[in-house]
């Protein structure tokens, strides 16, 4: 008896510790990859759209897309910067989704990384995608996904503030324009301007259509035409024309500084016009204006359809399938209608969508405008570079250096981590 | 339940045979206790090995190679031996993050310590609600940390903060709390402090539960008044309680990721950038994922964690002696 007692206890813990032994070794290589494989229909996509949970329309179109293609769609929602890491990680597990959804300065730093399928070999078309909107998604000459859709940046205005400070927002073509109009609000007893400077990719991302509508170039960030698009950043907030909290203000707390009716103007994107449009007052949108005249080249947001490379490659005819769902002219408009974030992304498309929403041919024409951040050949450099200019961005308005100074020490180190 | 009847019978069986040579039943038992510790052990020591020593190993691995997300996901990164260090040792953040490292954890821990010693005296003489503004204290314990750390930020602001209308109701020039260089790191240990004050408080309150009323008594009919009482009687005693409570308070200090990251994610610049929040940037903060020098920053923060463990031993041995 008190053999066999002890036994019964030995045996149970062995069991217990090869169980938990078991468990854990699966728990350090996720099992995702296993499991879809063996549930077989069900194919999975990854998003940054936690917002849409599931039973918005959003989630309703993507299994849409999997009802036609004939298969189950799991869809999971990631941050957007959670959602990078995510796919970096899974591609080195080999546990990837069948589709993600990736903002677009990332997709050339995953395709580098040999993780990505690219368009042409599973015969999807790119050809009618506008070029200025395709490249963030080419890196040496392959394609590796399709933009959902398109948006950008422009400048908000409220019609109430700009109208009682005497400003007719058509009179805004260029820097000097600007300027005036701005300092005319200001002197209004209004807030002139609001925008995002915060120390993250939406800084760099609110600062490019300044930089590049200076004539700037991001392999040269100390530029004498860098150093004025700083300045100007820079004086409005000294000036009293922005408020300091543009230096750790997101995009939607931008936004939300724009509600309150007490802004002149703000910088912001495709994704608020239905908000806008909702405002308590009344509001409108014009291009950013280049430093001497003309639209400035606003960077181009959005994400792009991408498909991992997948151990059972018989999986690609269908995620190919959801692509297209997706992404033709018809599918790029009802993206567009499911939520304002997006302009097609073919001129086709954009034809459809201003047949219905005319109003929007601001957005299209500045779509059309826009400038990948990865462009320029800068591929995946391009998130070293942002990185030291929105840390420049924040040095200068914080006051901490000089404009110049600032985008000095950007610029040295940015070469020196490019070059490694 | 089954084991209770199973010693009764054996030493039933000893004394049914007492001519039996002794040493075999004693042996195994003594076998099988071994076996069953060994039984016991496993499964700690394989949770330890797998949450602990492994990630450990692989904090040291990724800090000695180079690893690009590239070579992250194909897995041939080079073997870069101690270059990252190197790096960072050389990189211009180094000097300002070690000093932000040593501001923000020395004003955190030394204002919580004091401010969580006097909340924890004062709550030691019993009077009426004393247990529910305790209770009160512990708030900040409760709070998710996006919570508190996005109410300070909001309270922060430059231009809606409540501090800053509080400052221009009273006729003073508002503050730039959270866009100044030279406030950035001020504010955040502020809000660091305010989190780690329950923490103090708890542990130094039940350290002072543990100090017999008598000493008291036996001080005051000396004559010593409460200022003597503090520093002659309560704070030697409760030094040991003390040191723990530092060391662990330097631990989470040290580590304090978060609070910073949502407040000013380090900046403006790197203004308020400490060794945790250094090491987050560089592996997930930025667009491209530095794997290889956040970890090498991180393994420094390991270090310094440990030197101070050590040092807390050497003290508690001293202590021990005396």
């Amino acid at each position: 008896m008190p053999r066999n007692t002890t036994r019964h206890t030995l045996a149970a813990v062995s069991v217990i510790s090869l169980a938990l032994l078991a468990t854990g070794c699966s728990g350090g290589a996720p099992g995702t990859g296993t499991e879809s494989s063996a549930a077989a229909k069900a194919f999975t996509v990854w998003d940054p759209y936690p917002q849409h949970t599931e039973g918005s329309d959003w989630a309703k179109r993507i299994s849409a897309c999997g009802d036609k293609a004939g298969v189950k769609i799991e869809r999971t929602a990631y941050d957007t910067q959670a959602l990078t890491n995510q796919a970096l990680l899974a591609a080195q597990e080999g546990t990837a989704a069948d589709v993600i959804l990736l903002d677009n300065p990332a997709v050339s730093t995953l395709a580098d990384t040999g993780a990505l399928i690219d368009m042409e070999s599973v015969g999807l078309d790119t050809s009618a995608i506008e070029p200025n909107l395709l490249a963030p998604g080419v890196l040496d000459g392959k394609t590796y996904g399709i933009p959902l859709g398109a948006n950008t940046l422009a400048l908000y205005y409220n019609a109430d503030v700009l109208a009682k400070a005497g400003v007719d927002p058509a009179s805004i073509t260029d820097w000097a324009s600007f300027q005036t109009a701005l300092t005319k609000v200001k002197d209004a007893g209004s807030k002139a301007i609001t925008f995002s400077a915060i120390g993250t990719e939406e800084g760099s991302f609110q600062f490019l259509p300044f930089f590049w509508g200076s004539g700037a170039d991001l392999k040269d960030l100390d530029s004498p035409a860098a150093v004025e698009a700083l300045e100007l950043w820079t004086n409005w907030v000294k000036t009293g024309i922005a408020p300091n909290s543009v230096i750790s203000n997101s995009q939607n707390t931008t936004w939300e500084e724009f509600l309150t009716g007490d802004f002149g103007f703000a910088v912001n994107g495709t994704w608020q016009v239905n908000a806008a449009a909702k405002a308590p007052f009344k509001s409108g949108y014009i291009p950013i204006p280049a430093k001497s005249g003309g639209v400035a080249p606003a960077p181009t947001g959005g994400e792009f359809l991408l498909m991992p490379v997948q151990k059972d490659e018989s999986r690609y005819d269908t995620s190919k399938k959801i692509i297209e769902c997706m992404s033709t002219n018809e599918g790029q408009v009802e993206t567009a209608n499911t939520f304002a974030y997006y302009i097609p992304a073919t001129s086709d498309g954009q034809g459809l969508l201003l047949k219905q929403h005319p109003e929007l041919k601001v957005w299209v024409d500045a779509v059309n405008k826009a400038k990948g951040r990865t462009s320029d050949n800068l591929g995946t450099n391009y998130p070293i570079i942002s990185e030291q200019l929105w840390t420049a961005v924040q040095n200068s308005l914080s006051g901490a250096a000089s404009p110049a100074d600032a985008l000095k020490a950007a610029q040295k180190a940015a070469s020196e981590k490019t070059s490694k | 339940m089954t084991t209770t009847p199973a010693p009764v019978r054996t030493r039933a069986g000893d004394r049914a045979a007492p001519a039996a040579p002794p040493l075999r039943p004693r042996r195994r038992p003594n076998d099988t206790s071994q076996w069953i510790a060994w039984a016991f052990v496993t499964p700690l020591m394989i949770y330890l090995v797998l949450f602990y020593a492994f990630p450990l190993y692989r904090n040291i691995e990724l800090s000695l190679h180079d690893y690009t997300p590239r070579a992250f996901v194909r897995g041939n990164a080079e073997f870069v031996g101690f270059q990252n260090y190197a790096d960072i040792f050389g990189s211009s953040s180094f000097a300002k993050a070690a000093t932000n490292t040593a501001l923000f954890t020395i004003g955190s821990i030394a204002f919580q310590y004091a401010a969580g010693l006097a909340l924890a005296v004062f709550f030691r003489a019993n009077f009426k609600l004393s247990a529910v503004l305790r209770g009160l204290f512990l708030i900040p314990w409760l709070l998710p940390m996006i919570v508190s750390a996005s109410a300070w930020a909001w309270m922060f602001n430059s231009d809606n903060g409540i501090i800053n209308a509080a400052l221009r109701v009273v006729g003073l020039d508002p503050v730039n709390w959270l866009t100044s260089p030279d406030v950035a790191l001020t504010s955040v240990i502020i809000a660091n402090i305010w989190l780690g004050i329950p923490f103090n408080l708890v542990i130094l309150y039940s350290g002072l539960q543990n100090i017999p009323a008598d000493y008291y008594e036996a001080a005051s009919l000396d004559g010593a008044n409460a200022w003597q009482q503090f520093w002659r009687l309560t704070f030697p005693l409760l030094k040991p309680v003390s040191a723990i409570t530092l060391l662990l308070g330097l631990i989470y200090t040290l580590k304090v990721v978060d609070l910073i990251w949502i407040m000013t994610a380090g900046g403006p610049g790197d203004t308020s950038t400490t060794f945790a929040t250094w090491s987050y940037r560089e592996a997930f903060g930025a667009g491209n994922p530095d794997f290889s020098p956040a970890a090498a920053v991180g393994n420094l923060l390991i270090v310094v964690a440990l030197a101070f463990g050590l040092i807390y031993l050497q003290m508690q041995r001293k202590l021990e002696k005396q």
